[in-house]
């Protein structure tokens, strides 16, 4: 694996920043975390935070909502902002010696956004047409509903808001929300590409090394949803959605966790695909993947099915699930293995990977990963260290959440 | 970057573009068949043997082939279109042989009828998948409205009764008819030795059988109208909308691209502004479509039902007056420095390379470089847009709605 040059400088006011120079690429991306994501949202106002990522483009600094849009484009810098559990994260990518003016814009567009009252309601509807998208959209709905009941509020409640609460949160809400969560300690900024680390530095120096502090929020986590539910749906497939308990981001079983998940879903040879699908023909989809907070974790499986077979595939998908503890071949770990060591080196194709995973790892560890200590996790695993895993961590205890016609018995 | 190109005895074309500088190596088959090449009694086997690939081959049975690939830790997957059926897989160097072997190998695929039986549930689970989304389902009528008559009209996934009724017999001859060498093109981007791949083509495709396929490639002459799908289980309107645009082998077909961008992009254009930014729609775009000897333009929109009909009037309004007025110097500008990144962007990666380099290949029998698109696009003038709109106005001949409404007016 290539040598990479990775630096990072924690600014005085907290702000935490990552760059990885990777000098073959001709573009440069930075995926900047605010730690104002829905977990924040406040009781009865869920929807808060993704209502900020709307509303915080369409005007800042110097520029209204079209200044701002052009002039981003006109830099070719393609970007999104979106919020999710934790954070609220705007990204960007463009070629690489656009990226310092992209961190200027997003200076202006993260500290001075002007919320304009004008500006609140076209956000509010344009957030409940997207929430009643959801609810015609069974499989997307399914995983929402799953999550719900799988993590601990607020973590579980979908970062995109929700109908019930919509109508209650005010602009104030919302800039309160700006006031309150957006600030540099315990943001964290990864940039990755084309780039030299000390003109990044200098650049958000500039841009954010004026940045007050703010104390932080502390959210506990409550309760978690039912285990059982069933959701009446005129649909042509019955949705299914099975979660159960695993490890967080940080903790040291995380990478036995996720080779046990790989073993039932990592690629089209992984049992899931194969039992329930190529051997029994009863999906075309169906998968589990970890989900892995910093304080928590789950697996989350779907299968979607036509109704009549819904019954089948709950219980086959139920007894592979149940079953990784009977044993784990010597070709499924090499093909986990494999699979992971080909995903690690093609990251150093694309600026956009490495700086979301900057962040990312950043935001859980607090400390850098490279992509060779990753590796080298990888290679340590055993067949031994994630049995030894999935007996101390069985698929049991199961939330099940479908949506379809009929209901279905869970045969645990 | 360097272009490199082979044509093997039987007629299979490799074209190749080598980056030394990049860690991996993605490879496809692009078979030109999809299912405008199909009869309607056999509507949706293009897919359906898309999917049969994956079943293996007298050498390498169904388990082999995901657990191979798995093996090498290979990005891959196929897709069918209404035009091509693609096979491709992304890698680290060191697997190309093994993995271009089974690639190759699985375009010929054993087709035992065990598999087919199997094979087919799980299409008809695709179908019933599809039936739950209802832009899909727009999607569908849509096609099938605004290409009545023309092979574009053939849905690529077929019914559950087209596909339910399928053999596997009528599927060998479709793949004999069809997957002939002459109607393949091996496209391979990003880190490798061309000799190499030349050599692993000889040895693995040469036993192909030579030939063509005859696909007409008339132009669509849509005569429009409305298709309703009224679903009252829906909460929103779902609506999907057609009209002329240049063919794939147009050249105003770049112009079309931007233009498209302008009015339609996801973000800063006119339909943007004018109808997602004030939350009137959850969502709405205007895309450019190229196919073999034809084109779309598709405007795809949903919202509220009952407010359907206003937001299309907006959405036609814009075009009425981009039709009159043609775009702003400052607009194309804008459009033309979005796309410039984008293409940029997408083209570090191999498999970012691949579409447009197999592409332009099985549509034109061209290469373009990463900078000749970025010279192209930089030449782009008002004029080229205005001499777009003139012979493909912007509109919507046909349109298709799914959702709780009966009736749509539309004036």
């Amino acid at each position: 694996m290539q040598q990479q040059s990775i630096h990072t400088h924690q600014f005085e006011n907290g702000l935490m920043l990552i760059v990885e120079e990777m000098r073959g690429l001709q573009s440069a991306a930075f995926s900047f975390l605010v730690p104002a994501g829905s977990i924040y949202d406040g009781s009865g106002k869920n929807g808060v935070a993704a209502m900020l990522a709307d509303w915080i483009t369409r005007g800042a600094g110097p520029h209204d909502s079209r200044e701002l849009t052009a002039t981003l484009d006109n830099l070719g810098i393609s970007h999104s902002e979106s919020a999710g559990s934790a954070n609220v994260t705007f990204t960007a990518a463009s070629v690489a010696d656009r990226i310092t003016d992209g961190l200027a814009i997003f200076g202006d567009i993260i500290r001075r956004p002007h919320l304009e009252e004008d500006q609140f309601e076209p956000v509010k509807l344009g957030a409940e047409q997207s929430l009643i998208a959801t609810e015609d959209d069974p499989q997307r709905k399914a995983m929402v509903e799953l999550r719900r009941r799988s993590f601990s509020a607020p973590w579980g409640l979908s970062s995109d808001g929700s109908l019930e609460d919509l109508p209650s949160i005010s602009a104030d809400d919302v800039r309160s929300h700006h006031d309150r969560c957006f600030h540099p300690n315990g943001a964290i900024l990864g940039v990755a590409g084309n780039v030299d680390a000390q003109e990044v530095i200098d650049a958000v120096a500039a841009n954010f090394g004026d940045w007050e502090k703010k104390p932080n929020t502390v959210v506990e986590p409550g309760d978690r949803g039912e285990k059982r539910s069933f959701i009446e749906h005129e649909s042509a497939q019955t949705h299914i959605g099975i979660s159960y308990d695993s490890v967080s981001f940080p903790d040291p079983d995380y990478y036995a966790a996720w080779a046990a998940v790989s073993v039932l879903s990592g690629g089209m040879s992984a049992r899931l695909f194969t039992e329930v699908r190529e051997k029994r023909g009863l999906c075309y989809s169906v998968y589990a993947s970890q989900s892995s907070l910093k304080h928590e974790g789950q697996v989350l499986c779907y299968a979607g099915t036509s109704n009549e077979r819904a019954q089948e595939t709950l219980d086959v998908t139920l007894q592979e699930l149940k079953r990784l503890g009977d044993g784990i071949d010597e070709s499924e770990l090499q093909r986990c293995k494999a699979r992971a060591k080909s995903s690690l080196v093609m990251q150093q194709e694309s600026s956009r990977g490495r700086a979301g995973s900057l962040a990312r790892n950043w935001f859980f560890l607090e400390q850098i990963r490279t992509l060779d200590d990753v590796r080298q996790k990888i290679d340590a695993l055993t067949i031994e260290s994630i049995l030894d895993y999935v007996h101390r961590r069985p698929a049991q205890d199961f939330t099940v959440l479908t949506i379809g016609p009929e209901q279905l018995t869970v045969n645990e | 970057m360097k272009f490199h190109q082979h044509i093997l005895s039987n007629g299979l074309t490799i074209v190749a573009e080598s980056n030394p500088g990049v860690h991996s190596v993605a490879l496809g088959f692009f078979v030109r068949t999809g299912a405008r090449d199909e009869a309607p009694e056999v509507n949706g086997v293009s897919h359906f043997l898309e999917h049969m690939a994956f079943k293996g081959t007298d050498r390498f049975t169904a388990d082999d082939v995901n657990r191979i690939f798995d093996e090498v830790g290979a990005e891959y997957n196929a897709s069918t279109s209404e035009e091509v059926t693609l096979f491709y897989g992304a890698i680290l160097p060191e697997y190309l042989p093994q993995t271009f072997e089974l690639l190759a190998s699985i375009l010929f695929p054993t087709l035992r009828q065990e598999d087919f039986d199997m094979e087919k549930k799980v299409i008809l689970e695709e179908i019933s998948m599809y039936q739950d989304q209802p832009m899909h389902v727009a999607y569908e009528a849509g096609m099938l409205k605004h290409f009545s008559g023309h092979p574009l009209g053939t849905s690529i996934l077929g019914t559950l009764e087209s596909v339910g009724a399928l053999t596997a017999e009528q599927m060998r001859q479709y793949h004999v008819d069809h997957y002939r060498a002459g109607n393949i093109t091996l496209a391979v981007a990003g880190n490798f030795d061309f000799d190499q791949i030349v050599e692993l083509a000889e040895q693995h495709c040469n036993d192909w059988p030579s030939g063509t396929l005859d696909r007409p490639t008339h132009e669509a002459k849509p005569q429009g109208g409305i298709s309703i799908v009224t679903q009252d289980s829906r909460l929103q309107q779902n609506v999907v909308q057609m009209t002329s645009a240049p063919a794939a082998q147009d050249e105003l077909r770049f112009a079309a691209e931007i233009l498209s961008v302008i009015v339609g992009d996801d973000g800063g254009s006119r339909i943007y502004w004018e109808l997602v930014d004030p939350g009137l729609v959850e969502f709405a775009e205007l895309g450019y479509y190229d196919y073999d000897g034809t084109g779309s333009y598709m405007t795809w929109m949903s919202c509220q039902p009952e407010t359907t009909a206003e937001n299309l009037a907006r959405i036609r309004d814009i075009y009425e007056k981009v039709n009159q007025d043609g775009v702003t110097e400052v607009e194309l500008e804008q459009a033309k420095n979005k796309v410039a990144s984008r293409v940029v962007l997408q083209s570090e990666r191999p498999m970012g390379r691949l579409s447009s380099l197999g592409s332009n290949w099985v549509y034109r029998q061209e290469y373009q470089s990463v900078e000749n698109d970025l010279a192209m696009l930089k030449g782009l003038t008002l004029e080229d847009v205005r001499k777009c709109l003139d012979a493909y106005p912007l509109g919507a001949s046909t349109t298709a709605a799914v959702g709780p409404l009966s009736e749509l007016q539309l004036n």
